[in-house]
């Protein structure tokens, strides 16, 4: 018996299904090169905006057994340097058959899709949207993932401006992401990245202050898996098209939890603080023996697994 | 997941400052009321001021922790200004520090990359190993740590750029006289970027491994952001792999 992390995803052809998480090292094609070669699936860059961002000061970042706290601020070299940096890493990456994913934001609706078009430049494979960054809200209000309306209205802007597949990034502290994901899928929206972080902060009681420079920022890792899982199975319920599922994911069988919950691609962020790259590569190896052991022959025949409808 | 890919470094803690030693004019070591049992030589912590920031130091001693300070900037300056009993939060030990090789060991500091080397040369000595220290600066003013490693019996030999103290000239030029007398079986250097790849040349027409420690802007210090990355012309230079982050793979580079 034989096991295939093989996966197609929207015609692209993947060797497995990890995909290097938006924001995570995400930031020169020899760092994005380096995640190919150590086993992702796909590599997202860093989310791009349209002017250069310097993001916020230290503390930044903060990682412990739990989980990741960030708020690094959307920190890029804005949108016309980003093109060159993706056109580079997607030379490097094409020759290791490794799809790569761009990612960006903006701040109104009209400079979505303005943004959308100078990234396009450089022809990923796909663009994922991102519209649920919840460490620049002083900057830039609510964002545009919180309601159904603002979200279809970014998807429908990039679709009208871009060929290329797209990806909208949900965030999860809405209450029906599933709702929202339909009405993205409705503006035309080709698959999902769920989740983003989730917004949270520490203190620190001697300090008594916030240990964040931003005071707030967004919490990932392990601490976030059973958000993401239940924001996956909801969204996989609502619509068909391929969901990247994201957060928490550290193990083989946690990305085998992701897909039973309906996940075509499993989004691997945090977890690369804990071991370097090489996590990827750990992850396929434990979830290939995972599928061996429970005979599974293919991920296909595991997704949507823990969903109602497949009871 | 096993022992290894857990977090040294978590959230930060409180310490105090229980002593100050005054190396220079612009450069303080803290000694830290609390200990880092687990720290290598090599390693560094994110010390935190509220209000201020958070920036990398190298660990100069773990028991207890002491940190050595130039005063250049915002946040160093502000750690220099501490006074005893006054608060720094740390969170580490992080990164991969220094592996002693073979039993003679060449220990090369540049300005205040100084500190971790004496940290090093207190591990030589439990190992019962030999060690050769080389320090150079610009002016005696800048040198650090010189009479506390004459006082530890070290050997030591120092060159200054304008020939206030030791030797006139730069510190790699001491190093490739002191490569040819002493017979190392390692290289290891912290200090200006120049100052290491200048000994990596050295080390590599001479076939000798060296360790050296690197720096770079430091942002969540934990291999997430990618800030600290070390340019690829670099890492091509130093035979190391494309996308080397300073604080997750180093920041002690094994070279040769
Ligand atoms: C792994 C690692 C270990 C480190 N260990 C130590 C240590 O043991 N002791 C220590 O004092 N610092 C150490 N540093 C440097 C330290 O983290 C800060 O970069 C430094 O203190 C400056 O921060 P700042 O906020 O005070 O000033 P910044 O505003 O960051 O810098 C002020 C200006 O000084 C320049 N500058 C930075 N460093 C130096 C320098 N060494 N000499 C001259 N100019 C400089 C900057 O480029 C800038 O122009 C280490 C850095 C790394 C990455
Ligand atoms: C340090 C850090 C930076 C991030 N930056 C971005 C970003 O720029 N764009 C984005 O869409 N998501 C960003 N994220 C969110 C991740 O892509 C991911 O959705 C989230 O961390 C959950 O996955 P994880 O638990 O595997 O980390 C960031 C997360 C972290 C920890
Ligand atoms: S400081 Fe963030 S990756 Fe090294």
């Amino acid at each position: 018996m034989e096991a295939s992390l093989a996966v197609d995803f929207l015609g692209i052809q993947m060797k497995n299904p990890l995909v290097l998480a938006s924001g995570i090292l995400g930031t020169s094609a020899s760092i994005m090169e380096r995640c190919a070669r150590e086993g992702a699936g796909a590599v997202t860059s860093k989310s791009a905006s349209p002017e250069p961002r310097a993001g916020h000061a230290n503390p930044v970042t903060l990682a412990w057994n739990g989980g990741v706290i960030n708020a690094i601020g959307l920190t890029n070299p804005g949108c016309r340097e980003e093109v060159l940096l993706l056109r580079e890493t997607h030379e490097r990456l094409k020759a290791l058959g490794v799809p790569l994913f761009a990612s960006l934001f903006a701040p109104t609706i009209e400079a979505f899709g303005e943004v959308v078009r100078i990234i396009a430049e450089a022809e990923p494979d796909l663009i994922e949207i991102n519209i649920s960054c919840p460490n620049v809200g002083s900057e830039f209000g609510t964002p545009f993932s919180a309601t159904a309306k603002s979200a279809a209205e970014v998807t429908a802007v990039v679709r009208k401006a871009v060929s290329l597949p797209i990806s909208i990034k949900l965030a999860p502290n809405v209450p029906e992401i599933g709702r929202i994901a339909r009405a993205v899928v409705e503006a035309g929206a080709d698959a999902i990245t769920a989740i983003n972080t989730v917004p949270a902060m520490l203190i620190d009681a001697y300090a008594g202050k916030p240990v964040l420079k931003n005071a707030t920022g967004g919490l990932s890792g392990a601490a976030i898996k059973p958000v993401a899982l239940k924001a996956v199975w909801e969204i996989a319920q609502m619509v068909s098209v391929p969901i990247i599922g994201t957060g928490g994911i550290r193990c083989g069988l946690d990305a085998a939890e992701m897909i039973m919950a309906g996940a075509t691609l499993v989004g691997v962020g945090s977890a690369v603080a804990l071991e370097g790259p090489a996590v990827f590569s750990r992850i396929n190896t434990e979830l290939e023996a995972f599928m061996l052991q429970e005979a599974y022959p293919d991920l296909a025949s595991m997704r949507g697994k823990a969903l109602p409808q497949n009871e | 997941m096993n022992e290894k890919h857990r977090f040294q470094g978590g959230v930060m803690r409180p310490f105090r400052v229980a002593n100050i030693l005054h190396e220079n004019e612009s450069t303080h070591t803290l000694l830290l009321s609390g200990r880092l049992p687990k720290a290598k030589a090599g390693q560094f912590v994110m010390a935190w001021l509220p209000e201020v920031g958070e920036k990398p130091f190298s660990i100069h001693a773990k028991i207890p922790l002491a940190l050595t300070i130039c005063d250049v900037g915002p946040v160093s300056h502000a750690m220099v200004s501490l006074q005893v009993q006054d608060r720094v939060w740390i969170r580490g030990p992080l990164g991969n520090g220094f592996e002693l090789k073979g039993s003679k060991h060449l220990l090369v500091g540049g300005g205040y990359g100084a500190a971790p080397l004496s940290f090093l040369a207190q591990e030589v000595f439990r190992q019962g190993g030999q060690a050769l220290v080389c320090l150079g600066a610009k002016t005696k003013a800048d040198l650090i740590l010189v009479e506390r490693l004459k006082r530890q019996g070290r050997e030591l030999r120092v060159a200054t750029e304008d020939g206030s103290e030791g030797r006139q000239g730069l510190v790699t030029e001491l190093v490739g006289e002191a490569i040819d007398a002493f017979q190392p079986d390692c290289l290891y250097a912290c200090g200006p970027t120049g100052m290491l790849l200048a000994l990596a040349d050295l080390c590599k027409q001479r076939s000798l491994p060296a360790q050296l420690s690197f720096e770079a802007l430091m942002r969540c210090g934990v291999g997430l952001c990618g800030s600290c990355e070390l340019p690829e012309d670099l890492c091509l230079q130093l035979g190391l792999p494309g996308g080397w982050l300073v604080c997750h793979d180093g920041p002690v580079a094994m070279i040769g």
